[in-house]
């Protein structure tokens, strides 16, 4: 995010596109909320009628991936309209004459032609969004889980900047982060092409600074992603995998071909809290601590570092992650030598400068918000003030593709997957909750009540939903929020996995699979 | 700004303040039931009454909008009457059962009548009796101790956006219900829970795990990015109960998995050993056709040194058969920064490979 949890009820418009945030994001959803009670106006751009519709002025139920053509007709709209920030542009951006033109042909009328979205709708929209003072973008991964989602992202960036709408209190770009701590994974280098801090493996300098302080010689080519490994598995070029704290069985996209990947690895270690359906590949699995049991920091969505505490002493021999991963390192000769927990941290914070200032002792009531470079930093509330790091920013002329998996007629209906409200991710956790289980007991998919007139089928009856990959039985719900023609499975479930269905077409710079979108066929149970 | 007077203190706030706001500034007690800094003001419960110069009644303070000049008093020989009469009355159809209420210890009814002294009361009547509907598994409502304050109706309208529950009825059947009198069916959030000052609402998976002699924990949730402030009662090394201070930045807010779902702590699946696999690989048992206690039949119990001795073996001889690039790591985003630090360094500085990621796609 570059703005705050707190300013988000400052926003005097909120654009919210592909993040269905009252069910993923609960408590940034009564942020939004209470925002709309103060007099924000609230755009939603979804597929599906999800919750927040019943707080927005406007609701662009777009197809699912037309994202860009929907993104440029706004954008096409406020060119002409004159809403632009000269002056930022000037000042701040370059490439906006090619950008420019490149918006030409996308005229409301074409983007309803694609997207599904009136034209005066998206001419609302446009108007909206462009005279608004403080607007925030907010997206999740509505809008990246595609194979074109830095193509979706782009287009996002090229919005907030014609506008100035960056780099100002309660304005910006909101990408909400998914999991407690997905922003400090990533910023603290579990990223194959970055170490700590964004800093790439692939330049000299910032490798032989990370050797001195590590006192070893690195690899210089940069590695291979999640995705990728997987792939690479199956090819044979994986022997091993070392899992820590993930279930890519159930999270990751074409389940039959994830399984496959590590049953085909000569040898699989996996670290966890639970025997996940990962770890029952696994040769060895070792107990882990959870987050009661033990101590550390997340980094929020809002860049926010925050500590956690040891509360309860962890079941039987279950070490913490860090503790295990240290005797192993000695095991191999390698000592990492660390009197505390906190003094890891301070290790990261003397690799990247965004953390230097921060101190579990700074952190014990309030949490501070990276960049905070020195000590007596308060910690950065929004990105971007004065300016970018770059210097200037880009605009990316971005073209709509449409999605890898279009339907046909074998396969005449879009799934897309994501979460809901009570249950978490792959479940590991939430379906060990009684009370979480009772009111959320197992998987669905939701359609359309016009397809399902179609199709005969009636709430509650079961039919089996088959993609290219695979196919599940799953119980019917019929509901009005998805588009007709779309279907939609929460991907928490096991038994009914929606990732035995996805597509695992990659966008082809961040490498994220294409979750959102796949053809599938339903079937009535005989 | 305006400036007024609180039992001859000045004091100056914005515009539209209450008096009560004004009386909080000066950190002078004014009782509430009914009063919450986030929800708008009600007037119900008419402890916070204070009397006005100049004006021929005590007035609520919570609705009384603060006024240039004005002179307040907020305690007096009358005022405390008032209260402790309107106390007596709350009390008068409250069940007398604080030895076994949930909320014993925490609940501002109790409190109250602890400061005021109230033992016997002068109001015997008639009493509420509910029939009790409570299917869900989250929220237990015992309507008998409710004293139609409306905050949990409040909260669920203003800030949930929900609006599950309503008043219903009138005079002494008036009752807090969600339609039709049936069971609760919300986004079980909790914060009706939260805000409730007596034992009407309470936790149902907190009942009979004690009151007393937590051990509180300020920590983070563990589930999405929000990073929401949660503190974990502890009692026995066990976690009871989980709640959230108002001056977080969730505000004291939560999800129904914030609040409710931490009973995976000590759920009796939680690993406990390493263990290494003993039947190959392609003769184990089918995971979708065999029960998860089967599965734990293909592997071993086996000590630590054992465990981390025989990943060595396998990876040094991995790594000296197809190099370092033969091997890759996943971490976790739902792991610490400092173990996520150690985990990228172990792969790069220990294995050799940039082939560390995590799940930031999904």
């Amino acid at each position: 995010m570059t703005n705050s949890l707190q300013e988000i009820e400052n926003h005097d418009l909120i654009f919210v596109i592909g993040s269905n945030t009252t069910e993923s994001h609960p408590i940034i959803g009564l942020k939004m909320k209470k925002a709309v009670r103060k007099g924000a106006e609230l755009i939603v751009a979804d597929p599906r009628k999800i919750d927040l519709v019943r707080f927005s002025s406007l609701w662009l139920q777009h197809k699912p991936g037309t994202d860009v053509a929907l993104l440029n007709s706004i954008m096409h709209v406020i060119v002409k309209e004159g809403l632009i920030d000269e002056k930022f542009i000037n000042e701040r951006t370059e490439g906006f004459e090619s950008f420019r033109d490149s918006l030409k042909e996308f005229t409301p009328e074409k983007g309803e032609k694609i997207t599904g979205v009136s034209a005066e709708k998206i001419t609302k929209a446009a108007l909206m969004y462009g005279n608004a003072v403080r607007p925030g973008i907010y997206y999740t991964m509505g809008i990246t889980q595609h194979s074109h989602g830095t193509d979706n992202v782009l287009a996002i960036a090229n919005l907030a900047l014609m506008t100035g709408n960056l780099g100002r209190e309660c304005t910006g770009v909101n990408p909400l982060r998914g999991q407690n701590n997905v922003q400090g994974a990533t910023d603290m280098g579990c990223i194959p092409n970055f170490l700590t801090g964004y800093q790439s493996v692939e330049v000299s300098a910032i490798r032989k600074r990370f050797e001195k302080a590590w006192g070893v010689k690195l690899p210089e080519k940069k590695g291979l992603t999640a995705t990728e490994m997987i792939n690479a598995a199956i090819e044979g070029k994986i022997k091993s995998l070392y899992i820590m704290g993930e279930n890519p069985v159930i999270s990751d996209p074409d389940m039959n071909h994830t399984m496959k990947a590590l049953k085909s690895l000569e040898f699989l270690v996996v670290q966890d809290i639970f025997l996940t359906e990962t770890a029952e590949l696994a040769d060895v699995i070792l107990p882990a601590a959870c987050f009661a049991e033990k101590d550390g920091t997340f980094t929020n969505t809002a860049r926010m570092v925050q500590r956690i505490r040891k509360a309860v002493e962890p079941p039987g021999e279950a070490k913490e992650d860090s503790s295990i991963i240290i005797a192993l390192s000695e095991k191999f000769g390698y000592q990492m030598q660390y009197n505390l927990v906190e003094d890891i941290f301070y290790e990261a914070g003397s690799l990247w400068p965004a953390l230097a200032g921060i101190t579990y002792k700074r952190i014990a009531n309030k949490g501070l918000q990276w960049p905070c470079p020195t000590l007596d930093h308060p910690g950065t509330q929004y990105l971007f003030k004065g300016g970018f790091p770059r210097g200037k920013a880009t605009f990316t002329v971005v073209n709509y593709k449409e999605s890898e998996e279009i339907p046909n007629d074998e396969f005449p209906l879009i799934l897309t997957t994501g979460r809901q409200l009570f249950q978490y991710h792959t479940g590991t956790m939430t379906r060990r909750v009684e009370a979480i289980n009772n009111v959320s007991p197992g998987a669905y998919v939701e359609i359309n009540p016009e397809d399902a007139k179609i199709y005969g089928i009636k709430n509650g009856e079961i039919i089996s939903v088959t993609s290219r990959r695979g196919s599940i039985d799953i119980d019917v719900k019929i509901s009005d929020r998805p588009l007709q023609g779309v279907v939609f499975i929460p991907f928490h479930f096991s038994e009914a996995a929606a990732n035995v269905l996805t597509n695992n077409a990659l966008d082809p710079i961040a490498k994220i699979p294409e979750y959102k979108i796949c053809a599938v066929k339903i079937q009535k149970k005989l | 700004m305006v400036t007024l007077k609180i039992d001859g203190k000045k004091v100056t706030v914005r515009k539209l303040s209450t008096i009560l706001d004004a009386a909080r500034k000066l950190d002078i007690p004014i009782p509430t039931l009914c009063h919450h800094p986030e929800l708008s003001p009600y007037g119900g419960c008419r402890l916070c009454l204070v009397e006005i110069k100049g004006s021929p009644k005590p007035v609520a303070s919570c609705t009384t909008f603060a006024k240039d000049g004005m002179e307040v008093i907020t305690t007096s020989p009358h005022l405390e009457k008032l209260r402790r009469t309107t106390l007596e009355l709350l009390l008068s159809d409250h069940p007398n059962d604080c030895m076994v209420c949930e909320r014993a210890g925490d609940c501002k009814l109790q409190e109250l009548a602890y400061f005021y002294g109230i033992r016997e009361n002068r109001f015997i009547g008639e009493r509420r009796s509910y029939k009790k509907i409570d299917n869900n598994p989250f929220i237990n409502r015992d309507m008998e101790k409710c004293i139609l304050c409306g905050q949990c109706v409040r909260v669920c309208n203003e800030i949930q956006g929900v609006g599950a529950i309503d008043f219903a009825y009138r005079g002494l059947k008036t009752v807090i219900s969600p339609p039709f009198e049936k069971d609760l069916n919300c986004e079980f959030c909790g914060q009706c829970v939260a805000v409730c000052p007596t034992g009407a609402l309470t936790g149902k998976m907190w009942a009979n795990k004690g009151r007393q002699k937590f051990k509180e924990v300020e920590t983070i949730c563990p589930y999405c990015g929000c990073g929401c402030n949660i503190t974990l009662h502890i009692r026995r090394n066990k976690v009871v109960r989980v709640s959230s201070k108002e001056d977080s930045i969730n505000g004291g807010w939560l999800c129904a998995k914030g609040r409710f779902g931490f009973s995976f702590i000590d759920h009796p699946d939680r690993l406990k050993k390493p263990l290494i696999r003993i039947v190959p690989k392609n003769q184990e048992f089918d995971s979708s056709e065999t029960k998860k206690q089967d599965l734990l039949k293909n592997f071993k119990e086996v000590e630590w040194d054992e465990a981390l001795n025989y990943i060595v073996t396998k990876l040094k001889e991995i790594k000296d058969r197809h190099g370092a690039d033969s091997i890759g790591g996943f971490s976790s985003a739902r792991c610490t920064n400092e173990e996520n630090y150690i985990f990228q360094k172990f792969m790069r500085a220990v294995i050799g490979t940039n082939n560390v990621d995590h799940c930031a796609r999904y």
